[in-house]
C-alpha cells in the first residue's frame, strides 16, 4: 500500500529524462513478461524509486508516439480491414459469385445466336443476380450489424467517436467492394456469352450500360441493406426487413390486383419491385425499355432516406 | 485528467448515474468501486462518449469525448473483454484499430508482445477464453500508448497470474505518469492496486478519497487477546480502564490500545496470556457497511450484508434453518 501523495513532495525537476523516447517495449515489459510467477520486485520501469510516480504528477505522461490528427482516409483503411478479414464476407461474395457466374454460363451455353436478337449479352447474369443480391443484402447488413451483436461497435467508437465517418467508411468501402464484385460478374457473363454466340443472327444491343446498372443496383440494395443493419443493429432483423422490401412488392400485387382501389398501387409495386427493376436494367421487357432508369432513381431515393436515417439515429443513440 | 461534473444518466425513471462529481489524476491508479449496478460501466461509458449524459459533463484533459481528433492517443479504454468481432483474429482486430487512428502497423506487434498474445496473434477472437480476451482487450487500450487508460473490472476472468501481471502493469503505468482509472466491485483488489478511490452506489458519490486515508478512517483495528486466566485479565484491564469485548470463541477483543500496553498490563500483573495480537477489520467490511444502503441486488439474507462481522460468516444454512423453524 502507498502512501498518499503529498502536494508539498519536492518537484525533482531536473530529474534525468526516465520517459522512453521511442514506445519501447519495456515501457510495459516488467508487468509484460507473463513468466512472472514470484512476487517481483517493484517495477524495473521506475529508476527513481523514492518518488518515481509522485514526479510523475508533476510532469503527466506523454507518448513519444507523433500525434496526428486522425481523417477519413484512416476509416476507410480501418473498414478496408475489417470487410477482409472476417469469414462472412468470403461467403457472401463467393456463393455470389458461384449464383451470378455459374448460372449465367449455364444459361449462356443453352443459347443460340438468334436469342440474342433484341436482348443484351449479359441477360445470363439477371437469372443470378435475383438470387444473388440476397447475398449483397447478407453482406451489407452484417458490416454494420455484426458489430453491434458482437459489442465491437463499442471498441469501434472508442477509437473513432466521429461516428459519422465510421458509417461512411463503411458505406464506402461495401459499396466499392459491392460494385467491383457485381459489375465484375456481370461484365465477365456478359463476355463470355457473346463470344458463346457471336453468331449473324444475334443481335447488335449495347449491354455496357447493363454490366453498369446492373451493378449499381444490387450494390445500391447492398448499401440499404448496411444503413437498415445500422438502424436495427440486429442482423437477423435486418436480413428480414430487407427479404422484405425485396420480397413483398414483388408478390403482393397478386393479391391487391383483385380490388379495384388498390389496381394503381399494385402496379406501382410490380414496376417498382427489386426482381423486376432488374429484369428491365437488362431489357428483358423488350428491345424499347427504357432500361430501368426510373427503378434506379426509386431505389437512389430509397436508398439516400434510409442512409440519412441511418446517420441520423447513429449519433443520438446509445451504444 | 478526467474531469466529471454533475454527471447524470437516467433511464426512464431509474436514475442510473446521479450527479456524479470528481477528478481523476494523473500518476496514480485510481480505484473506482461500488456493487454491482452502482453505474461503474455506465459512468465508464459516459467518460467515452458512448452513452450521453442526461445531465452534467465529462471532460477529458477540458475536452468532450468525440472532441479528441486522436483518441486512441489519448485514451485507451478496456470495457469489455467480448467487445470485439469473434470471427476476425487478434492481429486483425488490433489492425484495424490501429488504421482507425494511424497508428503504424509494427505497434500492433509490440502491444501483442506486451500481453503475451504473439503466439495467438492470428488466431481467431472467438476460441480465447475470457482471459486471453481480457489481454487482447488491454493490448488494444495500449495501443495508441495514451496517457489515460481505463479499465473496466479488469481482473475478471484472470487466472492469479494474470491478475499479478494487471496488477504491476496499471501500477508501472501510473508511475510513467499516466492517468489510470480502474473500475472493480472488490475492495480486496483495490486495496492492492489503487492510490486513490472512488466509491459509489446506486449511482451517487459516496467517497472520494486516498486509499490510506480510506483504510484509516474505515477499518477497525483491535487487539486480540487469549488467556486462560479470562476472569483475572478482565479484571485486570478494568482495573485499568481498558474497556473488552467477549468474542464467541472466548477471546477478547480491546478496541483503542496500543497492544504494547495490554501486554505490559499483564506482565505486570502476572496474567498468564496466550495470544496477543493486533487485528485489522478487513477493508471489505468497511466497503459493505460503506454501500449497504446501496446495494442494488440484495442477496436475501437474515441479516443485512453490512453487519455481518468479520472473521465470522454464518454457517451455510443459518439463515434459511432460522427462518425455516420461526
Amino acid at each position: 500500500m502507498t502512501t498518499p501523495p503529498t502536494p508539498q513532495q519536492q518537484p525533482q525537476a531536473q530529474q534525468a529524462p526516465q520517459q522512453p523516447q521511442q514506445f519501447p517495449p519495456q515501457a510495459f515489459a516488467p508487468a509484460g513478461a507473463p513468466a512472472v510467477a514470484p512476487p517481483p520486485p517493484p517495477a524495473p520501469a521506475a529508476p527513481a524509486p523514492p518518488s518515481a510516480w509522485q514526479q510523475a504528477m508533476n510532469n503527466a505522461y506523454s507518448s513519444p508516439i507523433p500525434v496526428r490528427k486522425t481523417h477519413l482516409g484512416n476509416a476507410l483503411a480501418s473498414e478496408w480491414t475489417k470487410i477482409k478479414s472476417v469469414r462472412s464476407t468470403v461467403w457472401t461474395l463467393g456463393i455470389f459469385l458461384a449464383l451470378v457466374i455459374g448460372i449465367g454460363l449455364l444459361a449462356a451455353a443453352n443459347t443460340t445466336s438468334s436469342d440474342y436478337n433484341d436482348v443484351p449479352f449479359t441477360i445470363p447474369a439477371f437469372f443470378g443476380l435475383m438470387l444473388g443480391q440476397i447475398c449483397l443484402i447478407t453482406l451489407g447488413v452484417l458490416v454494420t450489424s455484426s458489430e453491434y451483436g458482437t459489442g465491437m461497435i463499442r471498441t469501434t467508437f472508442t477509437a473513432s467517436p466521429q461516428r459519422h465517418r465510421v458509417l461512411l467508411a463503411k458505406i464506402l468501402v461495401f459499396f466499392a467492394v459491392a460494385f467491383v464484385v457485381s459489375a465484375g460478374s456481370i461484365l465477365l457473363v456478359g463476355l463470355a456469352t457473346s463470344a458463346m454466340n457471336s453468331g449473324p443472327e444475334a443481335g447488335d444491343v449495347p449491354w455496357a450500360g447493363t454490366v453498369l446498372k446492373g451493378g449499381l443496383y444490387v450494390s445500391l440494395l447492398g448499401v440499404l441493406a448496411l444503413a437498415v443493419g445500422s438502424m436495427l443493429r440486429h442482423s437477423a432483423g435486418a436480413i428480414t426487413a430487407m427479404l422484405g422490401v425485396v420480397l413483398v412488392p414483388a408478390i403482393l400485387p397478386a393479391f391487391l390486383l383483385i380490388w379495384e382501389s388498390t389496381r394503381t398501387l399494385a402496379e406501382k409495386m410490380s414496376d417498382y419491385n427489386a426482381i423486376n427493376s432488374l429484369a428491365m436494367i437488362f431489357g428483358a421487357d423488350g428491345v424499347d425499355s427504357a432500361g430501368g432508369t426510373s427503378q434506379l432513381v426509386v431505389l437512389i431515393v430509397v436508398t439516400a432516406l434510409a442512409v440519412g436515417g441511418a446517420f441520423a439515429l447513429l449519433e443520438k443513440r446509445d451504444v | 485528467m478526467i474531469t466529471l461534473d454533475g454527471l447524470t444518466k437516467r433511464y426512464g425513471e431509474k436514475v442510473a448515474v446521479n450527479d456524479l462529481t470528481f477528478a481523476v489524476r494523473p500518476g496514480v491508479v485510481t480505484g473506482f468501486l461500488g456493487p454491482n449496478g452502482a453505474g461503474k460501466s455506465t459512468t465508464m461509458r459516459m467518460i467515452l462518449g458512448l452513452d450521453n449524459p442526461s445531465g452534467g459533463a465529462v471532460r477529458i484533459e477540458g475536452k468532450h469525448y468525440s472532441q479528441l481528433k486522436d483518441p486512441l492517443r489519448r485514451v485507451g479504454a478496456l470495457l469489455d473483454a467480448k467487445a470485439m468481432h469473434g470471427g476476425r483474429s487478434a492481429f486483425n482486430h488490433l489492425l484495424c484499430l490501429a488504421q482507425s487512428n494511424g497508428i503504424p502497423r509494427a505497434r500492433v506487434s509490440e502491444v501483442l508482445d506486451t500481453v503475451g498474445l504473439t503466439a495467438v496473434a492470428k488466431k481467431k477472437a472467438k476460441g480465447f477464453s475470457l482471459g486471453m480476451g481480457q489481454r487482447l482487450g488491454i493490448a488494444g487500450a495500449l495501443l495508441g500508448d495514451p496517457e489515460i487508460l481505463m479499465f473496466d473490472e479488469p481482473v475478471n476472468g484472470l487466472d492469479p497470474e494474470g491478475i499479478h501481471w494487471i496488477r504491476n502493469l496499471m501500477k508501472s503505468l501510473a508511475a510513467e505518469g499516466r492517468t489510470v482509472f480502474v473500475s472493480s466491485h472488490l475492495m480486496s483488489e483495490m486495496a492492492l492496486t489503487a492510490d486513490h478511490l472512488v466509491v459509489i452506489g446506486q449511482g451517487r458519490l459516496l467517497a472520494d478519497t486516498s486509499m490510506s486515508d480510506f483504510i484509516r478512517q474505515n477499518s477497525r483495528s483491535y487487539v486480540r487477546l487469549r488467556s486462560p486466566q479470562r476472569e483475572r485479565l478482565l479484571d485486570v484491564l478494568h482495573e485499568a480502564g481498558v474497556g473488552a469485548v467477549e468474542a464467541r470463541d472466548g477471546a477478547l477483543e480491546v478496541d483503542g490500545t496500543p497492544p504494547e500496553r495490554l501486554g505490559e498490563l499483564a506482565a505486570s500483573r502476572q496474567v498468564v496470556l496466550h495470544e496477543l495480537s493486533p487485528q485489522q477489520a478487513s477493508l471489505e467490511e468497511a466497503f459493505m457497511r460503506l454501500t449497504a444502503e446501496s446495494v442494488e441486488y440484495h442477496a436475501h439474507s437474515d441479516r443485512p450484508g453490512g453487519a455481518v462481522p468479520a472473521g465470522e460468516p454464518p454457517a451455510w444454512g443459518e439463515g434459511w434453518q432460522r427462518r425455516k423453524g420461526a
